[in-house]
């Protein structure tokens, strides 16, 4: 496996289907050349990619910024996604750390479970996670939407600034340790939550993101709203106060 | 950075495969740890005899130390294994001692063998013609250093008793008081390596009557620092990582085996994988599998 020394796509490890979509299989050809081909899309007719034995490969899909649909057929290393920008990300496997780490915009869905650091530091965007999420899910976010079907990890949502995080089973320890303004919605249990971290009232506004959020996700109807728990920061940690400046 | 890979076999089919499938595993972990790499396999063993691995300076003439012993030596490059005798194993160390003092002794066991050198883990898996070796079960290690000196004392994996070796991805923060009882209890260990404090941690649990997991479970409470430990007995196999998670992990299991990988890269290669149970080993949590005695 030599994937360093690529440094322009190579066009034809990229086959078409019979259907019109892309093809690439990863058995045979350097990531690099899927990431290189995706990232010479401008505006563009190749709407569809299909990703072929990705083999728990690190990067599959990472900084893209096209409006195109890319299928991955397996599991997938760390960072698949990462970056992303426009593009509908389907994973039909699990995905290693960091799936959608830092995405600005677009979808990614992971049909089995995510490792730690899932959508971490994300702008924009939706990732949808169909099984459990690892430690740190979330952590640092900044206006991403994130909806786990399973379970999350401890850790998750460290200080998180904006967007969602709906989790549909538990969540591990330390939720929403230092958070600023992220939106927690968890329906199973909460092992503990971590500093500044408090359960908050569901008001009817509350019950309307989580609705669009679960309808963005394809998700609206499979759970009951009524369920969920929202948790926000107390806000005490991220304010100066004035009896603290002896500390400084 | 380190890797880690395991392989605990169920159905006796694939036995002959162990060294081959570990090799393939060690392969795609080289870049996770490209200065060292260590295996130990669980193979054959014969009723009361024990093997040593027995490791020496590059040519050292092991089959006219087998001769000078009057015992049945397999050489394999800087290493080779020796069987005694079970009531002999003193006098042969005794003997080893004064015959070669150049060659170390480096595990025991009624099945283990254990082998690691500097190097890349491909070239060091193909020195020791690891592909050949067939077993139960399988741990290896790739190491990138980070506590002590790149030697082939500081590979993995670590071996403080009979038929036990751990690896470890990580650090320990509190090795050197854990080292000093150790001592304190007669634990000789032959390294500066926090790893190998972890090996004889376990090694002296299960000695006062730990079972593998139990060890496992007390060294949450006694062993801190960052690690995941892939752990080998004579008839068991353990994992467990720390309750923060730092180090990955990732596991397999099918009818035909157990396999643990630093990354599921690592186990793509198996047969049977795509339907495999996949998943990431929980923080703090104890696994481990025992063959049914």
């Amino acid at each position: 496996m030599n994937v360093a020394l690529h440094t322009s796509p190579d066009m034809n490890m990229i086959a078409t289907d019979a259907d019109g979509a892309r093809l690439i299989d990863l058995a045979t050809s350097p990531v690099r050349a899927l990431n290189g081909a995706l990232h010479a899309l401008g505006t563009t007719n190749e709407t569809l990619w299909r990703v072929a034995n990705p083999r728990g490969l690190h990067a599959i899909a990472a900084g893209v910024d096209a409006p195109v649909a890319i299928e991955i057929a397996g599991n997938v290393g760390y960072y698949c996604g990462g970056m992303n920008k426009q593009a509908r990300i389907v994973i039909d496997g699990n995905a290693g750390v960091g799936v959608g780490e830092n995405m600005m915009s677009g979808f990614i869905h992971v049909k089995g479970d995510a490792s730690q650091a899932a959508g971490a530091t994300g702008c924009g965007g939706l990732l949808v996670i169909d099984g459990n999420a690892s430690a740190r899910c979330g952590i640092s976010m900044k206006g991403i939407d994130i909806v786990v079907k399973g379970s999350i990890g401890h850790m998750s949502a460290f200080m998180a600034q904006a967007g969602s995080l709906v989790v549909f089973g538990d969540a591990g320890e330390a939720l929403g340790d230092s958070l600023y303004e992220a939106k927690l919605f968890v329906r199973g249990s909460v092992a503990s939550l971590g500093a500044d971290c408090i359960e908050k009232e569901m008001r009817e506004e509350h019950r309307a993101l989580l609705a669009a959020r679960l309808e963005a996700a394809g998700a609206l109807g499979q759970v009951d709203i009524g369920e969920f728990r929202r948790y926000g920061s107390a806000r005490t940690l991220y304010h100066f106060h004035v009896d603290n400046v002896s500390s400084y | 950075m380190c890797g880690i890979v395991g392989l605990f076999i169920k159905d006796p089919k694939l036995e002959p495969q162990l060294g081959a499938l570990l090799a393939g595993m060690l392969d795609v972990m080289c870049d996770r740890g490209p200065d060292s790499a260590g295996f130990a396999v669980y193979g054959n063993g014969a009723k009361g005899a024990v093997k040593l691995t027995l490791r020496g300076p590059a040519g050292t003439d092991f089959a006219a130390l087998g001769a000078a012993l009057g015992l049945p030596v397999v050489p394999r490059d800087t290493h080779a294994v020796v069987s005694v005798p079970a009531e002999r194993e003193a006098a042969v160390r005794a003997q080893l001692a004064t015959l070669a003092p150049q060659v170390a002794v480096i595990s025991s066991g009624s099945r283990m063998e254990l082998y690691k050198e500097v190097g890349l883990p491909a070239d060091v898996a193909r020195r020791f013609k690891l592909a050949e070796m067939a077993g139960t079960h399988a741990i290896g290690h790739t190491r990138m250093a980070t506590e002590s000196a790149v030697t082939t004392d500081g590979a993995h994996p670590f071996s403080t008793g009979p038929d036990q070796c751990l690896v470890h991805n990580g650090s320990l923060s509190n090795h050197a008081g854990v080292r000093r009882e150790l001592e304190r209890e007669g634990l000789r260990l032959a390294t500066q390596n926090d790893s190998e404090v972890a090996a004889a941690y376990l090694t002296h649990r299960m000695r006062a009557g730990d079972s593998l997991g139990a060890a496992l479970e007390h060294s949450l409470a006694d062993l801190d620092g960052f690690y995941t430990f892939v752990v080998g007995t004579e008839s068991g196999f353990g994992v467990l990582r720390d309750p923060i998670a730092c180090k990955p992990a990732v596991m397999a299991e099918t009818e035909g085996y157990v396999a643990f990988g630093s990354e599921y890269r690592a186990l793509v290669d198996l047969p049977g994988i795509n339907t495999a149970r996949v998943w990431e080993p929980e923080p703090a949590r104890v696994y481990f599998w025992d063959r049914a005695a």
